[in-house]
């Protein structure tokens, strides 16, 4: 916004000597600027908010719109959470694997036979089914695509010792290359808009209305959640993820088989992002796009780091903060801040403490 | 230094041509007052056609190129131009066998830091003397710069960004009215035929939507009341939709593109937001439509682009080509072609001799009469509004 005015700024060093004529000249020329400028730059606007009013008016609305929304940031970072804990690899191509979970949902959907554009008119019963089966099916190319994900990018780079920057770099490359076959194949267009249930409000908390829709994503993204806690803490193949984890070597000596408990992790990792690429394209119908991954991704990422990454119950708390702390920020700063809002507050906590809220370490959340 | 005394003289006819353009359309606005105007106009017996005479010679190898989104951002908005500009080229070499035009098509993926490459790639090319596009203001402005260094002629059949015209770019042609014409004529319509005193103006964080949110802003004076901001790519909206409803609007502007503007009236409406939606020329497009799934119905999309559907014989050609219907800027784009080959059929060989034809040119076209100013505007810029009905976006009225 400030680009188009920049001419016109003070900042500029001032050009040349200032003659007389020169000097009518220029106040005219900065006079035309304002004159031009003036519909051009936000001048009724201020470039910052604080609409402390609409903060407090919108408290409990934008509170439940951002748990339900946080708890499909959750569900991903569960996935960036979990590798990191096993490899110390950021896998970047995470965001790839759950928008390959929303094609996924969204194919069944078309498979069925629903049109898009169109509002479907079947029976509840119907619909469930439809989209439990679909969530199904998200679940599964999700969990596959990760597999085939660490099978063909990750797992050579470990035969050969490769360094842990050849790791990043690797992810990076596989998150654009994935993202650019989607975009080959189904072209740069969000795919059509098929939503089998509409929200409608349930009851309200202090005047603010819950829909159906966000007490399903909500209780089943908490749902999932406690799953793969329980599976990562009380189950054998956890007892072995929790190993490799916390040293890979012994963990080996002991019997462990680190590949197959590699494989199982990115797989857990891939199903919760399968099962958030449901409840992403229920509550946006017109997410299904190449790129539409990558920013959610990106804050999933921040939702694992602001909890602890490698910290499963941290990236939940991470991811709930973070969707309610967005809108909040969103109502107080105004919309451009979105954004900002959630990158500062991860810069503060961070600050203060440097692992997270919870702090880091999968293996130490339940020794 | 010079050009920034350019720059400012070009400030200064715009602001006058502002206030000009600004009186004009109020006129105009009156004489509508009193019911719906005609539709789509049909098309003009004088109209310059791609095919010409017949009787174009240039050289083998001969150029012109598309450059624009076609896979990018809000690609379907790119597609709709790059097919008519294929059309027309198609027209005019089977109708001049001694002048084969060819078409280079440069995707610059729609926005601002991707354009540089393609464009770049596309002034290396000594073929190419004249460009259709860029499509969108934030890219434009983007490679105008380099496009100007070149003088290499672009006219740009959709950048509605006033600012575009006030550089100093003497290549720089707008084949469409600007949104210091869109922006007021908006405001007008919401404010005369809406009723509506209190206004909610949501704006993307696009150069085209900030610009043409200031325009409407200014316009609508005390009853842009509220004053909301979304971001590039975002799909939730429950903080803006609080504002909204915090401010209960009689009616609702987005300044933006259609990639956002579906996601979002599908989420006002769900919230029980019934009021008004007006949209401008970049959310007019199918795909908004389709992906705001019934949400859509009864929104309005203004658009400085002219009805096609009285242009039979183009609409015909086009949907037997393509199998689709032409799409918003369809015909501003065949128009731009049309005049960049009638200029290569009459003999300009270099990019400055065709640059120097666009600048003097004076001819009909399908849309309207296309004779620009020195900066690069047009004298005649139409604006129109249409409606979501259904599953169609169908012509209301002129505005």
């Amino acid at each position: 916004m400030t680009a188009w005015h920049h001419p016109a700024t003070p900042l500029e060093p001032p050009c040349a000597p200032a003659g007389a004529r020169r000097l009518g000249e220029r106040v005219i020329s900065s006079f035309a600027v304002l004159a031009h400028a003036a519909p051009l730059a936000a001048s009724t606007e201020p470039w910052i908010n604080f609409d402390v009013g609409l903060l407090i008016d919108r408290f409990w609305a934008n509170t439940i719109n951002g748990l339900a929304y946080g708890s499909i940031y959750a569900l991903v970072a569960l996935g960036y959470t979990l590798v990191y804990g096993v490899l110390q690899l950021i896998n970047f191509a995470h965001s790839e694997i759950f928008i390959l979970g929303v094609f996924g949902v969204y194919l069944t959907f078309l498979a069925f036979g629903f049109e898009p554009g169109a509002i479907p008119n079947l029976p509840l019963g119907f619909i469930i089914v439809d989209l439990i089966v679909a969530g199904l099916v998200g679940m599964a190319v999700s969990g596959l695509a990760a597999i085939l994900l660490e099978r063909t990018a990750y797992r050579p780079l470990r035969r050969r010792n490769a360094p842990r920057l050849a790791f990043l770099i690797t992810a990076i490359g596989a998150s654009f290359v994935l993202q650019q076959v989607i975009r080959i194949w189904r072209g740069s267009n969000p795919e059509g808009t098929i939503r089998l249930l509409p929200p409608s409000p349930v009851f309200t908390i202090f005047g603010a209305p819950v829909t159906n829709l966000q007490i399903i994503i909500f209780v089943a993204s908490l749902a999932m959640f406690f799953v793969a806690d329980t599976f990562v803490n009380r189950t054998r193949l956890g007892r072995g993820i929790r190993a490799v984890a916390q040293d890979p070597n012994t963990a080996t000596l002991m019997g462990v088989n680190r590949e197959r408990v590699i494989t199982i992790t990115f797989m857990v990792g891939g199903v919760l992002a399968g099962a958030a690429g449901l409840f992403y394209l229920m509550t946006i119908p017109q997410g299904a796009v190449y790129n539409g991954g990558f920013l959610l991704g990106i804050k999933a990422f921040t939702a694992a780091v602001l909890g602890g990454i490698g910290n499963l119950r941290g990236a939940l708390l991470g991811g709930l903060i973070l969707g309610v702390a967005e809108n909040y920020g969103q109502s107080l700063f105004g919309g451009d801040w979105r954004d900002i809002v959630a990158f500062v507050l991860l810069v503060v906590v961070l600050m203060f403490r440097p692992t997270g809220i919870l702090g880091e370490s999968l293996a130490r959340s339940r020794a | 230094m010079i050009r920034r005394r350019l720059a400012a003289a070009g400030a200064l006819v715009a602001a006058v041509a502002l206030v000009l353009s600004g009186c004009a359309n109020q006129g105009g606005g009156e004489q509508q007052g009193g019911g719906p105007a005609a539709g789509a106009p049909s098309q003009p017996t004088d109209a310059v056609l791609p095919a010409g005479n017949g009787q174009g010679r240039c050289a083998p190898g001969t150029s012109i190129a598309y450059t624009g989104t076609i896979a990018g951002q809000n690609a379907a908005l790119g597609i709709a131009i790059v097919n008519a500009v294929q059309l027309a080229v198609d027209q005019h070499n089977a109708a001049n066998p001694n002048c084969q035009v060819t078409l280079v098509r440069a995707d610059t993926g729609g926005t601002p830091d991707t354009a540089v490459g393609p464009v770049t790639a596309v002034i290396n090319n000594p073929q190419v003397l004249g460009i259709v596009g860029l499509p969108f203001s934030g890219e434009s402005r983007a490679v105008g710069p380099a496009l100007n260094a070149a003088g290499l002629v672009n006219i740009t059949p959709s950048a509605t960004n006033p600012a575009l015209s006030t550089n100093g770019w003497t290549n720089f042609f707008r084949g469409l009215g600007n949104d210091a014409v869109q922006g007021p004529a908006i405001a007008r319509y919401i404010q005369t035929r809406l009723n509506a005193q209190n206004v909610c103006v949501i704006k993307d964080d696009s150069d085209y939507g900030i610009g043409l949110a200031q325009q409407v802003t200014q316009a609508l004076g005390p009853a842009a009341s509220c004053q909301a901001d979304v971001r590039t790519n975002q799909r939730e909206f429950s903080a803006v939709i609080g504002q909204v409803q915090q401010a209960n609007p009689q009616a609702i502007f987005y300044s933006g593109y259609y990639q956002e503007a579906s996601p979002l009236v599908q989420q006002l409406r769900d919230a029980g937001v019934q009021t008004p939606f007006i949209g401008p020329d970049g959310v007019k497009d199918e795909q908004f439509v389709v992906n705001a799934a019934g949400a859509a119905n009864g929104a309005l999309l203004s658009c400085p682009c002219v009805p096609q559907e009285g242009f039979t014989d183009f609409t015909n050609a086009y949907r037997q080509a393509f199998g689709v219907a032409p799409q918003t800027y369809s015909a501003e784009g065949y128009d731009a072609t049309t005049i960049l080959l009638q200029g290569i059929d009459r003999g300009a060989a270099d990019r400055a001799a065709l640059l120097n034809f666009v600048r003097s040119y004076n001819g009909q076209g399908l849309t309207k009469r296309f004779q620009w100013s020195p900066t690069g505007e047009l004298t005649q810029t139409p604006v129109y509004m249409y409606r979501v009905d259904g599953n169609q976006i169908v012509t209301d009225s002129q505005i």
